[in-house]
């Protein structure tokens, strides 16, 4: 057991935080600073830093070197990740999709013609991607997708909707989960097609989420005309592709989501040392002592159990029991976690926006909480994976309708 | 980075496992139930044997030379077998409290009978029932030459019926230190909530008292605590194991209520709690093993984590037998029970938090 970092790493975060210091925009992080909010000033802002970031070669960083990246060590990503954590920097926005999801799938899936197209321009920013993924009826039943992907001489035509779909508006291409068989059990009828945004008989509609902006939006699909060689991979292989995502990405991503509840956790901390309940700060009554406490813990244990999933990657190549968990754990905690703030701020979080306790903050983490128990797999799936796949518990009987009375 | 433990380490959990399954199965845990004294000395004399009272101890006090770190597993094991030993006490606390403390000489004294099974200590630190450790304590030795005596009571003394030494919190000035007694001190067992777990109340008359040398509690309160974090990981891991077998067995409705979402979501929470206390247990016993910053910190992060939500998991446990579990015959109800006693011995999850509250700076 041990945790600290060789001295080459050290060197690394040397290197990382003289790059953050020297390229945050200038009062970055000062109260002073405004923020981008909505939706497009955050576009326009991130366009630009995530640009900044590619150009310094940062973007793909945890990309192989054949690709273009910088072909990081785990520890290295953990210690970006960790700088800019830190610095409170502004997290990977626009080109989420295209570094986290579009790219690394198309490394492991997709051939030498598409991998040469497609990974420069995601890695310099040239190109936009979204993920098709969710329908209105394939949700936490995802393997129910039902956009159809018909095969017609060269083209695949393409009818269907998309929901929660993210960046789609702005999006230059689409990573398009569809069925393209129709006759076989639902899973095993999928593929993934790579879609020109831009084709005529797409149709993203922007949707209004529960902050008031609209960061993702529902997608229409209208004959929509795919070439052939779009497939990525092999025909009806989506859902194993779909299945053998990334890991290992989580086990960095997850110790800088902790440094980012920190950061907040600190906010949360001088809100309620300075708002005043009963003559004194709320930091002092018990009952706020002790869930600022139990906050204070769970974000700290976020990080042990980063550690663990570190560990079980470079020990194992994969995560082990913690990384099941890991998400049920810390989406859990977040909604706790604002409930707390938003508890702190009592009748302050009545109002918002400039109105509101701390700029209206605390509303919408508190609102955005949600999106961490629902999104990427909501709690109760997290717990059929756990208690199937971890635990060994069997499988739940199928519901099916009584059969109709002969009349 | 490597944060977990090494094929060593598992190697001996795999071999207590065996011991334990095969030494001290639970018909033979319930042999002890009956007597508030009860523990087992065949089993002491067997791991003594096999060397493991001397595993965290310097050669040079008749220890094998491992550190802190290689108990953590071992107890985890003792943990998931109630193995009526009292192992913790001894070793773990009272062990890893002298070596922290004790001068040369002390360690030099009092650490090979530990080592050697053949003395058996126990930690005597409540008075109360609420918020020991935090100020300071009731118990004043007096001053004897160049020794001191104490005189008064220790409540709560997990493992006491089982001792012949006790190292006891005390307060000289306006300072806590720790103290070890030989002799002078009179113990009375109590009926037990967890009746594989002696406890005694222990009253010093006059008792010559060694101060051990670096005046403070800690950081030896902070191994004690990592310590029982650490069995505790266990006791729930059995806890879950249990629950998770009996839900793949039992039937209702015609299919195995492991089948149910109710349960499955239940156990899937539990599992979820449990790795995330072995997380913050296990880095508590690296941070007080190497003597890290954060040391004090996260020992009261995983025992106020460990406390509730441990607890909380056996009650889990308990609901998802339903009946069975309701019965004296089926075990769970010794893990529920040891788990309310652990939920509270070193302090209970509110104590810890304070105690957060005031290092971060609240």
């Amino acid at each position: 057991m041990d945790l600290a970092f060789s001295p080459e790493e050290t060197k690394f975060r040397g290197e990382i935080r003289a790059w953050i210091r020297d390229n945050l925009p200038a009062g970055w992080g000062t109260p002073a600073f405004k923020e981008p909010k909505t939706f497009d000033e955050r576009l326009v802002f991130s366009r630009a830093w995530e640009k900044q970031l590619a150009d310094a070669g940062w973007a793909g960083i945890s990309w192989p070197k054949e690709y273009g990246g910088r072909g990081a060590t785990l520890m290295e990503q953990i210690i970006f990740h960790e700088e800019m954590a830190a610095a409170r920097a502004p997290q990977i926005f626009i080109n989420f999709v295209g570094i986290n999801l579009a790219g690394p799938t198309m490394m492991a899936h997709g051939s030498e013609e598409q991998k040469k197209r497609y990974l420069p321009k995601i890695l310099d920013m040239s190109e936009v991607w979204c993920q098709g993924f969710s329908e209105p009826n394939a949700g936490s039943d995802l393997a129910n997708v039902q956009t159809k992907a018909v095969l017609d001489g060269d083209h695949f035509i393409v009818n269907g909707q998309k929901i929660w779909t993210s960046f789609a508006h702005v999006a230059d291409w689409c990573l398009l989960l569809c069925r393209t068989d129709s006759t076989v059990a639902k899973h095993k009828g999928l593929s993934y097609l790579l879609v020109d945004m831009h084709s005529e008989g797409i149709e993203p509609r922007p949707l209004k989420q529960i902050t008031g902006d609209a960061e993702f939006d529902e997608v229409f699909f209208t004959d929509v005309r795919v070439p052939r060689a779009q497939l990525l991979g092999e025909i009806n292989m989506g859902w194993t592709y779909a299945n053998t995502t990334l890991a290992n990405e989580r086990g960095p991503a997850f110790l800088a989501h902790q440094i980012r509840f920190r950061n907040s956790l600190q906010d949360m901390f001088a809100t309620a040392k300075r708002t005043i309940r009963d003559g004194v700060p709320v930091s002092e009554h018990p009952a706020f002592r002790e869930r600022l406490a139990k906050a204070y813990a769970e974000v700290e244990i976020m990080r042990y159990i980063g550690y663990r999933m570190v560990t079980s990657i470079l020990r194992n190549g994969r995560p082990g029991t913690e990384g099941s968990v890991a998400k049920l754990y810390w989406s859990e905690m977040v909604r706790r976690f604002q409930e707390t703030s938003i508890a702190i701020a009592g009748l302050g979080g009545v109002l918002d926006e400039e109105d509101g306790i701390d700029d209206g903050k605390w509303n919408r983490g508190f609102s955005m909480s949600f999106a961490q128990t629902i999104a990427a797999g909501s709690s109760e799936i997290q717990k059929n994976i756990i208690s199937e796949r971890v635990l060994g518990m069997p499988r739940g009987e199928v519901w099916s309708p009584k059969p109709k009375e002969k009349v | 980075m490597d944060f977990d433990f090494s094929a060593d380490q598992y190697g001996l959990r795999d071999e207590a496992r065996r011991f334990l399954e095969k030494q001290s199965p639970m018909g033979y845990v319930r042999e002890f139930l009956d007597d508030p004294s009860g523990w087992s000395r065949d089993l002491w004399k067997q791991m003594s044997e096999l060397g493991w009272p001397a595993l965290a101890f310097p050669e040079e006090y008749g220890g094998l030379g491992q550190g802190f770190l290689d108990l953590v597993l071992l107890l985890g094991e003792l943990g998931r077998a109630l193995a009526p030993v009292p192992f913790l006490s001894s070793v773990a606390m009272c062990g890893q409290i002298i070596l922290a403390h004790g001068s040369e000489e002390q360690r030099a004294r009092y650490l090979p009978g530990i080592a050697s099974g053949d003395r058996i200590a126990a930690m005597a630190l409540a008075e109360q029932p609420q918020g020991f450790g935090g100020g300071p304590i009731d118990m004043k030795p007096v001053r004897d030459g160049d020794s001191w005596r104490i005189s008064g009571e220790k409540k709560y003394v997990l493992d006491a019926p089982a001792a012949d030494m006790f190292v006891v919190a005390a307060c000289t000035g306006d300072s806590n230190s720790w103290f070890v007694v030989e002799e002078g001190a009179r113990v009375t067992p109590h009926t037990t909530y967890d009746p594989t777990r002696p406890i005694g109340t222990v009253t010093f008359e006059n008792a010559p008292a060694e101060q051990l040398d670096a005046p403070s509690l800690h950081p030896g309160l902070q191994f004690a605590t990592a310590a029982l974090c650490a069995e505790m990981i266990g006791t729930a891991q059995r806890t879950l194991d249990m629950t998770v077998d009996y839900s793949k067995q039992r039937e209702q409705f015609g299919r195995p209520i492991g089948s149910f979402q109710a349960i499955k979501h239940k156990c899937a929470e539990m599992a979820t709690e449990l790795e995330a206390a072995r997380s913050a247990a296990f880095y508590a016993c690296w941070a007080v093993a190497t003597g890290a910053e954060d040391a004090a910190l996260s020992t009261h992060i995983a025992k106020s984590y460990c406390s509730d939500q441990l607890a909380h998991l056996a009650g889990e446990g308990v609901q998802a037998h339903g009946g069975i579990a309701f019965t004296w015959e089926h075990d769970m109800h010794l893990y529920l029970k040891r788990a309310k006693t652990q939920q509270v011995l070193l302090g209970d999850g509110a104590f810890h938090r304070e105690l957060i509250a005031r290092i971060v700076g609240l």
